[in-house]
């Protein structure tokens, strides 16, 4: 299925402010107001963007450490995240969560969190919950190649298999677990022919093919929804930055010479890009306008949090089984 | 008033009754609707309520812990069960990182209520890996609750309010409590989670017991009682919140603390409540609390290790008298030796033949 012209401008415009939104983070994380640890998504953006593109607002998403592309790709309010990230009392975790604990329940995002693995059982609960209670919606969950190592995964592959639940695992092969080559942790054998052999429909592409991903992801949504049972995406890409902070590594010299710099080749904004004005279907004028317009609602959203107010002391016990308790901090 | 009803069946009527009320409640566990349905707690509940509330579960504990949790986040109450607490080791991740922390970490956004219900074996062989009785690993954790039953009334009454509760509760109860009968109403009520609970009322010396250990005080207490000793014996019920406030009231008017527990003895819950109350009643206290609870090592399988293994009344008892500066007599012996009976000690009655 072939998006229209509108469709791949809307994609083209969203992996950029995911770009930019992180390329901003990265020039200003050295100042030290954003007192957290942060994952980079640079690089793999066609992916959340591919996928949340035919996902209903009411469909669900589950993420993990790596989750400002997935959040902002649902629809995730971009001021929140960012004072999040700043650990403001704006955020969307009010300030407890940081970088890799987002949530917008307004728009499906039901929450991401860095223990490797740990929300996969969680979309699957949701996804029995929705079949429980007579829903159409469906339930996403992202992950990378480190979580397929995860047991939780294997037996969260297993029980919705049993249950033919309407969900869809989006694995993120970016070939690399922190430092550790995938070569390292896995035989050589692909990943998808194992959920295929629990029952899984099962889909191989390109993850910096911003088409490519919206075509798979279509046909794999719409099975989905349609009670077919659960759908494992495959999708190969590439991560530019370190695994956490705001650099790039490459002199570490863990990853093969010039192995970058050929992904790079692929960025699927570029790639996106060159085929907007390639074929016509964009102006160098109106590229130029979406530029601004992204520019500006960032550079909105950094001051929106740099200004809100951190979470204050006394707000210390609230939503805790002490919250009534006269306990206050030494 | 009805016929009496066991354990057992009071936690059968707990869960019947909430799934009745609300539809958003299920049950899932290794073997819930197999004939032995979980020792008889589950007796019945897929006939009435179908197969798409009752559910069976593969082995994957820490998924399907987290598959509970990301229902819950969708409006579900998932009541989980485990035949061992042991197998709910396989499953702390999803517990402590998602059930525990999700409504802290999001701040209040959303709620994990999820019930957990965890059986404590002993005997007939158990061994090391069928008998821990974990309640201090999971009191430590914040945002869980802790609960531990050991009367039909309250398995009942604390059930209900741990199903209507909108965080997450680890219900564990000891194997050895199912069969007991006791008077249970048969309209629904609610017993309060982390409330401790007078059971016997005494002004010599105060027990502070946990699940079965509770058992085991109260035919302590009776014994002694016609000696003249009165022991006033408090079932803790929970391990979290811990009611150190009904024990420290106790121990004003007795002065003397022992505390039972189902748990190994270091960093178990009986050395928690001990700091507790030694912090807020110290000038209460005429002797240092006396914890009575495993020792550190893993539960033996053959039957004179694990006798001797498992405190029971009699070695309560004594230590108790130690404590009170009685002089042991011939009379006292008596009294403790038919405290012990003659065994089997294996056996949570004396016609049990296994093989849970």
């Amino acid at each position: 299925m072939l998006s229209s012209k509108n469709d791949l401008i809307h994609h083209f415009c969203s992996m950029l402010r995911i770009r930019r939104v992180e390329e901003v983070l990265a020039e200003r994380y050295p100042e030290g107001e954003m007192r957290c640890p942060m994952h980079l998504y640079i690089g793999q953006e066609a992916i959340a963007v591919g996928v949340c593109a035919t996902l209903s607002g009411s469909d669900m998403v589950f993420s993990n450490h790596r989750a400002h592309g997935h959040y902002l790709a649902k629809g995730g309010n971009l001021n929140r995240m960012i004072a999040e990230i700043y650990c403001r009392s704006t955020g969307c975790c009010g300030g407890r969560g940081g970088s890799m604990h987002l949530i917008d329940l307004e728009v499906g995002f039901k929450g991401s969190t860095p223990i490797v693995g740990g929300t996969i059982p969680l979309a699957v609960g949701a996804a029995l919950a929705a079949k429980m209670k007579g829903s159409d919606q469906v339930v996403v969950a992202f992950f990378g190649d480190g979580a397929f190592e995860e047991g939780v995964v294997h037996e969260s592959l297993n029980f919705a298999a049993l249950k033919n639940l309407p969900l869809i695992f989006v694995c993120e092969n970016n070939g690399y677990s922190v430092y550790s080559n995938l070569e390292e942790r896995q035989p050589k054998r692909p990943i998808a022919p194992i959920p295929k052999s629990h029952g899984w429909e099962i889909y191989i592409g390109d993850g910096n093919d911003i088409q490519a991903v919206v075509d798979i992801s279509c046909e794999a949504i719409s099975r989905a929804r349609q009670g077919k049972g659960p759908q494992f995406l495959e999708l190969e890409t590439y991560r530019w930055s370190e695994h956490c902070g705001p650099n790039e590594d490459d002199h570490l010299g863990y990853r093969p010479p010039r192995e970058l710099e050929k992904w790079k080749d692929k960025c699927p904004i570029k790639r996106t890009q060159k085929h907007l004005l390639d074929e016509g279907l964009i102006s160098e004028n109106k590229l130029v306008a979406i530029q601004e317009t992204i520019e500006s609602e960032i550079h909105k959203a950094f001051e929106f949090a740099r200004l809100s107010p951190a979470p204050t002391p006394d707000t210390l016990f609230h939503f805790s089984n002490l919250e009534d308790t006269k306990c206050v901090p030494n | 008033m009805r016929a009496e009803l066991t354990f057992a069946e009071a936690v059968k009527e707990a869960i019947d009754y909430c799934m009745s009320q609300d539809d958003s409640v299920f049950a899932i566990g290794e073997g819930v609707p197999d004939p032995k349905a979980i020792f008889g707690t589950t007796l019945g509940l897929r006939e009435k309520y179908g197969p798409d509330r009752v559910l069976d579960m593969p082995l994957s504990e820490n998924a399907l812990t987290g598959v509970c949790v990301g229902s819950a986040l969708s409006g579900m109450r998932p009541i989980l069960m485990h035949q061992r607490a042991d197998f709910a080791f396989l499953s702390m991740d999803q517990i402590i990182n998602n059930a525990a922390k999700w409504h802290y970490m999001f701040n209040g956004q959303a709620n994990t209520p999820l019930v957990i219900r965890m059986v404590v074996g002993r005997g007939w062989g158990q061994g090391p890996q069928h008998s821990n009785s974990p309640q201090a690993l999971f009191a430590h954790i914040p945002g869980l609750k802790v609960i531990m039953p050991t009367n039909p009334k309250d398995a009942k009454g604390m059930l209900i309010s741990a199903i209507e509760d909108d965080g997450p509760v680890i219900c564990i109860e000891h194997r050895w409590t199912h069969h007991i009968k006791g008077d249970v109403p048969e309209e629904p009520y609610r017993e309060p989670l982390g409330k401790a609970r007078i059971m016997r009322e005494g002004k010599d010396i105060t027990i502070a017991s946990f699940s079965y250990m509770t058992i085991e005080a109260i035919s302590l207490a009776d014994a002694f009682k016609k000696e003249g000793i009165n022991i006033e014996v408090i079932d803790m019920r929970s391990a979290s919140p811990l009611d150190h406030d009904t024990v420290v009231e106790s121990v004003r008017k007795t002065g003397h603390l022992a505390i039972l527990d189902t748990s190994w003895t270091t960093c178990g819950i009986s050395a928690e409540l001990s700091a507790r109350v030694s912090e807020k009643g110290f000038k209460y206290l005429k002797k240092p609390p006396l914890r009575i609870a495993l020792p550190d090592i893993p539960t033996p399988t053959s039957p004179p290790l694990s006798e001797t293994f498992y405190p029971t009344a009699d070695v309560v008892g004594r230590k108790i008298l130690e404590m009170l500066s009685i002089q042991r007599s011939e009379d006292w012996e008596k009294v403790l030796s038919e405290l012990r009976g003659n065994g089997p000690f294996d056996v949570p009655y004396l016609n049990f033949k296994g093989p849970f």
